[in-house]
């Protein structure tokens, strides 16, 4: 794994009222790197990653990507650069049927680049995404309307709609929740496949078993602040992460 | 198609239900199929075609009142399909007044002040209350639903205030005396040439891959800004043909009556395109233009009743839309695609 720094996260900040959701956090992301974010509810998890993503400019710090300071850009200039996120509440096109969700993100700017300026058979290359996230190929869900589709395929959905967008990083807003055990079981290898491709993912999860099984780092989120750091065993076992936890993750 | 709903007055309620299906016809006639045989492309066409050349013949068969009363419909009805385009690009716009007066205006003054023809007015007109409506509007594109709306209702009844305060352009009495088009009859043919082709043309639109993004900004505007795509510039444009369109029904009203005043930026021209959409049927600009035709002529029907003119038309309104909810259009759509059947249940 080549060690360059794709993403930089430097002393973000961000209060809503009195409430510090974000206080200071700092992080840095190495290229092809699995990065798992948890903390309890009310952490700072969500507002992270729409600080990330320009859904939420910050009060101070800097974000920079590639060498490029990208603090405060809008969302749309970030998802250009190649920093696509999922939604922790799926909310597909409904109007759509499913595989023309993802033509949204294939006619973007970035894919037209990438795709040197041509953007080929879209409807097709929307069906090898759904099929790359699980989806079966030429199965009746890919033209079912996105309204009516059930929620595992929704997120399959919102992962394939990121990956539409041929992004470097992923930020993946907890994509397991509200998934069973066995459509985790069934995603989980789709993640590691994206890693071997060579994308960088960021993973905020509640799902702590599954995510220690893919995760190379963790940070720990409380109150906004980052309270830990490292790889997955030796964070869990250290005292003010499992008081935090205590209460939330205890039962699990 | 799935089964649907269950009916008490069902022949044997407990085994069967209703089920409703495809046409062998629509499925047929759709993609190139349609040139299998003239019964397809016929099936195809005839709800595209009938409804020009019917209006073509009303509209030049009629008495000179009910001609009027047309193209007072058709004004309206592109009032209507503005109101929609802008609905499914994710804008509730309670000011249809506004891009309709400023066209007016800007007709009126074209020709009243410097003399230019009705053929130059109604297009500078058009495009310019849209150029002149989007920059109003860019600021306030950020809202959404009920707060973009209240932006839109306030503007047309903001400037009609100007106007009266100021005394700018004839202030409350209007500019009259306008040049108005050479001949009833070209002046039916040029309202009617616009809607048909503001109809077809936004439709055709809306499939594409544009109208997809557009369908994806009014579900979910955050995962298009996630998809790399600047959604206000998308929203920009939308106001923009909206926009126009309105204003070209705007400036070609101020010449058909050779009189622009206060009373185009009146409510009347904000709610009746909402009206028509409520009837017609939301979302696919037939629908609401469905509606206008609808609408327009009861409204005329009813001047006999006087008085009580506006109660009648009120209770009508409400029968519509609570008899027919899904609107005419998506009704006799569905009439048209598909057919109901009783089904075995089997369990």
């Amino acid at each position: 794994m080549s060690a360059e720094v794709i993403l930089e996260v430097r002393d973000l900040a961000k209060s809503f009222g009195g409430v510090r959701a974000v206080d200071g956090v700092s992080f840095s992301l190495k290229r092809n790197e699995l990065m798992g974010v948890i903390g309890p509810n009310g952490s700072g998890k969500t507002t992270l990653v729409n600080l990330l993503s320009g859904f939420v400019k910050p009060d101070a710090g800097q974000i920079v990507y590639q060498g490029q300071d990208i603090t405060g850009w809008a969302p749309y200039r970030i998802a250009e650069q190649g920093i696509a996120r999922t939604f922790q509440m799926v909310k597909p096109f409904y109007q759509l049927p499913a595989f023309k969700n993802l033509v949204v993100p294939l006619i973007s700017p970035r894919v037209k680049r990438l795709a040197g300026g041509a953007y080929g058979d879209r409807d097709a290359v929307a069906k090898d995404l759904l099929e790359e996230v699980g989806f079966e190929r030429d199965s009746w869900v890919i033209n079912k309307q996105a309204a009516v589709l059930p929620h595992g395929y929704l997120k399959r959905l919102e992962l394939a709609r990121c990956l539409a967008l041929r992004p470097d990083v992923l930020i993946l807003d907890e994509l397991f929740s509200g998934l069973s055990l066995a459509e985790v079981a069934s995603l989980v290898p789709v993640i590691e496949k994206l890693m071997v491709q060579g994308k960088t993912i960021v993973m905020v999860e509640h799902r702590l078993k599954e995510l220690f099984r893919i995760a190379d780092r963790v940070i720990v989120l409380n109150f906004g602040q980052k309270i830990a750091e490292g790889e997955p065993e030796e964070v869990m076992v250290q005292d003010d992460v499992r008081k935090a936890y205590l209460g939330s993750e205890a039962e699990d | 198609m799935a089964a649907v709903a269950t009916n008490p007055t069902a022949p044997s309620p407990a085994r069967q239900r209703k089920e409703r299906l495809d046409r062998g016809i629509k499925v047929r006639s759709e993609d190139i199929y349609a040139l299998n045989s003239w019964r397809e492309l016929a099936y195809l066409l005839a709800p595209r075609v009938l409804p020009v050349i019917l209006v073509l013949l009303l509209g030049f068969g009629a008495p000179l009142y009910w001609q009027r009363v047309l193209l007072s419909t058709m004004v309206f009805g592109l009032l209507a399909i503005s109101w929609d385009l802008l609905a499914q690009a994710g804008m509730v716009c309670l000011g249809q007044a506004l891009f309709f007066g400023v066209g007016a205006y800007i007709a009126g003054i074209l020709n009243h002040y410097f003399g230019i023809t009705p053929f130059v007015t109604i297009p500078l007109g058009a495009l310019g209350g849209g150029l002149l409506c989007t920059l109003l509007l860019l600021p306030v594109l950020r809202l959404r639903g009920i707060y973009f709306a209240m932006v839109t209702l306030i503007l047309p009844l903001m400037i009609e205030r100007i106007i009266e305060a100021t005394k700018i352009f004839g202030g409350t009495e209007g500019i009259s005396g306008l040049t108005p088009l050479p001949g009833h009859g070209l002046e039916l043919f040029l309202i009617m040439a616009a809607f048909w082709i503001a109809l077809f043309g936004f439709r055709r639109m809306m499939t594409s891959d544009y109208g997809l993004v557009l369908k994806g900004i009014n579900d979910n505007d955050r995962a298009v800004m996630s998809a790399g795509l600047n959604i206000y510039r998308y929203k920009a444009q939308i106001l923009f043909l909206a926009g126009s369109t309105g204003a070209f029904a705007g400036a070609f009203m101020t010449h058909a009556y050779q009189f622009v005043g206060m009373p185009v930026f009146a409510l009347d021209y904000s709610i009746l395109p909402i009206a028509s959409a409520a009837v017609g049927g939301l979302g696919t600009l037939a629908g609401p233009a469905l509606g206008a035709f609808i609408l327009v002529p009861m409204s005329e029907l009813l001047r006999g009743f006087g008085g009580l003119r506006i109660v009648i038309y009120a209770v009508l309104l409400v029968v519509f839309t609570v008899g027919l909810p899904e609107g005419v259009f998506h009704f006799l759509r569905r009439k048209y695609t598909q057919f109901e059947r009783w089904a075995e249940v089997s369990k």
